[in-house]
């Protein structure tokens, strides 16, 4: 997995395990939160071109990034989604919390 | 009418969430489900799964059980643990709810099982353990 910042547009990229599960999900959130902690981020993007499976433990990750973002003032978005995760993000109501690109 | 039938056991780590919903995905290939369908049944796992990991056992070592039977187009799966057990099953099925607020997870576990499946039932005693059995028609188009 490769996350990256863009000095820029003060967007983190976060690119997402192929799956993501109760399992990997810990180690993503420790990633993320450090590199939220090393970078000024005003975006957060969370990429999910190599992932084929998320459950509900995805959500958790997501919305707390989200929400400590949220508190700084930046967005959060989730960008090339597979049927599975759209479908994951619709029944949770994840849609109408960050932004989504597919 | 053909029945197949298996069973698994496996120790409660997390490693083991994604060979618990594969090994189901695979033994079900044979009623031929759609690639949603599939994906369905895999995340309904994958979330009893995590539940006995997480909650039935509190993350500690315990053993995790799974039956699966297939007949006609039907999938029936049922996922045991012999952890906790869960108090008031009404309420740890309503959306957002979590006894473990610190871990940050969703909540969704049952919402999900629920939605992706046609049909859950719990059966749990405290003390004593779960027992989750779900139901998918595959291929209902």
């Amino acid at each position: 997995m490769e996350h990256r910042f863009e000095q820029a547009t003060g967007q983190l990229i976060v690119r997402m395990p192929r799956e993501v599960d109760h399992h990997s999900s810990g180690q993503l959130k420790q990633e993320t939160e450090a590199l939220m902690g090393r970078y000024p981020v005003r975006g957060l993007v969370f990429d999910f071109r190599d992932t084929v499976f998320m459950d509900s433990s995805g959500i958790g990750v997501i919305l707390g990034r989200c929400r400590n973002l949220r508190f700084a003032g930046g967005r959060t978005r989730a960008i090339h989604l597979n049927r599975q995760i759209q479908k994951i993000f619709q029944i949770s109501g994840l849609h109408k919390v960050i932004d989504v690109e597919l | 009418m053909v029945r197949k039938e298996m069973k698994m056991e496996f120790t409660s780590q997390s490693e083991n969430e994604g060979f618990a919903r594969v090994a189901v995905g695979a033994f079900i290939a044979g009623l031929n489900p759609t690639v949603d369908e599939l994906a369905d049944v895999k995340t309904a796992v994958s979330e009893a799964v995590t539940n006995a990991i997480i909650h039935g056992y509190d993350q500690k070592e315990g053993k995790i059980f799974i039956t699966c039977q297939v007949a006609e187009n039907q999938v029936e799966i049922c996922v045991i643990d012999t952890g906790c057990g869960i108090a008031d099953i009404e309420k740890a099925k309503e959306p957002l709810y979590t006894t473990r607020p610190e871990l940050e997870r969703s909540g969704m576990g049952f919402t999900f099982m629920e939605a992706f499946m046609d049909e859950v039932w719990v059966a749990s005693r405290v003390g004593e353990g779960t027992r989750v059995t779900m139901r998918k028609r595959i291929g209902k188009a």
